[in-house]
């Protein structure tokens, strides 16, 4: 590992020490890594989407003509139109002229609309009801290899899901009050969803402490890096850079321990 | 007039879309991608609207002194190196005089956000006189210095080494950060609002719990463990699931009429 990448990774390091230091409380380090991050997201996306949307989008299409005097000879001049219509939103900051954003946004609103109607009941309402409608396996009702009651291809598994969709869907059909036979199966549907919901928030947790368990193993390989001397750009500098981290980061602790007690020790 | 028009083209454009979806043919799948392709355009202009707003409200925290003013060029800087990093890419194998550049356009941005905050005419002539010298002098190394180059057009930008470095060094580092804080946050939210006070609360823990010990080599009878919580995630958990994402969708699909037909016109705001 070269140096100039060894600096990159140190800079790694301190914005995460930066944003773990939350954890304490908000501090001056974590406001410098929070807006940071919001100018360089913003960037990113500007470059990716000039870059990947835009040009092909757009500049591409127009660019088969030539520029004649003010108007454009291009065999696709209708990509002219949401060019323009894209202008127009940037009439937002205009008192007088703002109601001409409304065009623009009503296009892709009607469009976005237009779109997910189908899509959504083709993608996602019709292919869950298809998936649902599965013949159960009766003769492998308790397992396919004699009692397995946590064996999630079983007959009784198939039942279970069935059943407890279609439980959790009455839990939501509110054109009906809830009581008798109906309010049952209802009742069933909240156990249902009570488990979804806790299994969800479990994932949930897993997938965070998953992105905590790599920051960590990415700071410890910052760490072995500073000191790794069969890398054959290994310099002093390393350690030197390492040291500096870590002092920086210890004296900012002592900082705040100190004033901390000299704060209680002013008021008490 | 100044409403009609926009009702007029959600309920044209929101109906022609449905029945395009229905039309398996070459003419309509021609004006389908043509559509789509008009929507992408029309967001990154949207999205020029948002970059505009983050600037305004940067500068506007200057040029106040509101606390915390000074993070703003943070931002301000971040924002401009990333946007220079992704159309710039060096020519051959140095890159000449690219950081004096660099310098010398985020000096300037700094000179003209002192500008705007500045409250005397001497120290706006001061800074103004500064910008405008700053930005003489970058435009004249971007004329000058062959070292590198601008790419709008094609997507040199992309491999810039700083570009890449940015992103895997500063924004993935913080942003994978920021959601792993998260996680002793949810944990802290958990312990208050987790108590078995009932059977749904408790039906909450079990599966919460079950499947958090799910990769445990750790517990007892791990084996097992991990074995009820495939079950758990691939049995009531899929029935919940697939019930909400029917409930989603369903809803989804009685906004998005609402929409087209123009009961809804909330996207409109007012005036």
């Amino acid at each position: 590992m070269e140096f100039t990448q060894f600096l990159w990774m140190t800079f790694g390091v301190f914005v995460t020490l930066c944003i773990m230091s939350f954890l304490y409380k908000d501090n001056p380090f974590y406001k410098f890594a929070e807006h940071l991050v919001v100018g360089v997201s913003a960037g990113y996306f500007v470059v990716i989407l000039w870059h990947t949307g835009l040009v092909p989008k757009l500049f591409q299409r127009l660019a088969d003509g030539d520029w004649y005097y003010g108007f454009l000879n291009s065999s696709n001049l209708e990509y002219l139109i949401p060019a323009i219509l894209g202008c127009l939103m940037w009439t937002r900051f205009s008192k007088d002229y703002s109601w001409l954003s409304r065009w623009p946004m009503a296009l892709y609103i009607g469009i976005s609309a237009g779109l997910a109607v189908p899509l959504e009941m083709s993608n996602r309402v019709n292919k869950q009801l298809q998936a649902m409608m599965v013949k159960i396996d009766w003769a492998n009702f308790f397992g396919h290899d004699g009692f397995d009651l946590l064996d999630i291809t079983n007959g009784l598994s198939q039942l279970l899901i069935l059943v407890g969709a279609l439980a959790a869907i009455i839990y939501f059909f509110f054109s009906k009050e809830h009581k008798g036979a109906f309010g049952h199966v209802a009742t069933l549907g909240i156990w249902v969803l009570m488990i979804g919901f806790g299994a969800s928030f479990g994932f949930t947790v897993m997938a965070r402490i998953s992105l905590f368990i790599n920051r960590l193993q990415d700071t410890f390989a910052w760490g072995h890096q500073s000191f790794d001397t069969s890398n054959e750009h290994y310099s002093i500098f390393f350690p030197i850079v390492f040291w500096g981290l870590v002092l920086f980061v210890t004296g900012y602790i002592a900082y705040e321990i100190v004033t901390h007690l000299r704060k209680k020790a002013t008021t008490s | 007039m100044r409403r009609q028009i926009p009702f007029a083209l959600v309920f044209i454009f929101g109906f022609f879309m449905i029945f395009q979806f229905f039309v398996p043919h070459e003419t309509s799948e021609f004006f389908y991608e043509f559509l789509l392709d008009w929507i992408i355009v029309i967001g990154i202009f949207a999205l020029a609207l948002g970059i505009w707003s983050l600037f305004k409200v940067s500068v506007e925290k200057i040029k106040l002194g509101k606390e915390g003013a000074q993070y703003s060029y943070v931002t301000l800087v971040g924002l401009f190196l990333m946007m220079a990093f992704g159309f710039t890419q060096k020519t051959g194998e140095g890159w000449g005089l690219y950081f004096l550049w660099i310098v010398l356009c985020g000096a300037c941005i700094v000179a003209l956000m002192r500008l705007r905050a500045s409250a005397s005419a001497g120290s706006k002539r001061m800074w103004g006189m500064m910008a405008l010298g700053l930005l003489i002098g970058a435009v004249l190394v971007a004329i000058f210095d062959d070292a590198w180059a601008f790419y709008f057009y094609t997507q040199e930008g992309l491999s810039n080494s700083m570009f890449r470095d940015f992103f895997d060094y500063i924004m993935m580092p913080i942003l994978a950060t920021m959601f792993a804080l998260l996680a002793f946050y949810i944990a802290s939210a958990a312990y208050r609002a987790f108590r078995a006070r009932n059977l749904l609360a408790s039906l909450l823990l079990l599966a919460a719990l079950l499947v958090m010990s799910r990769f445990n080599p750790f517990l007892p009878g791990a084996e097992y463990v991990a074995k009820a919580s495939n079950w758990l995630m691939n049995v009531p958990n899929m029935a919940a699931q697939r019930a909400i994402v029917i409930g989603i969708g369903l809803g989804i699909v009685g906004t998005a009429l609402k929409v087209i037909l123009g009961i809804e016109r909330g996207y409109m705001g007012k005036g």
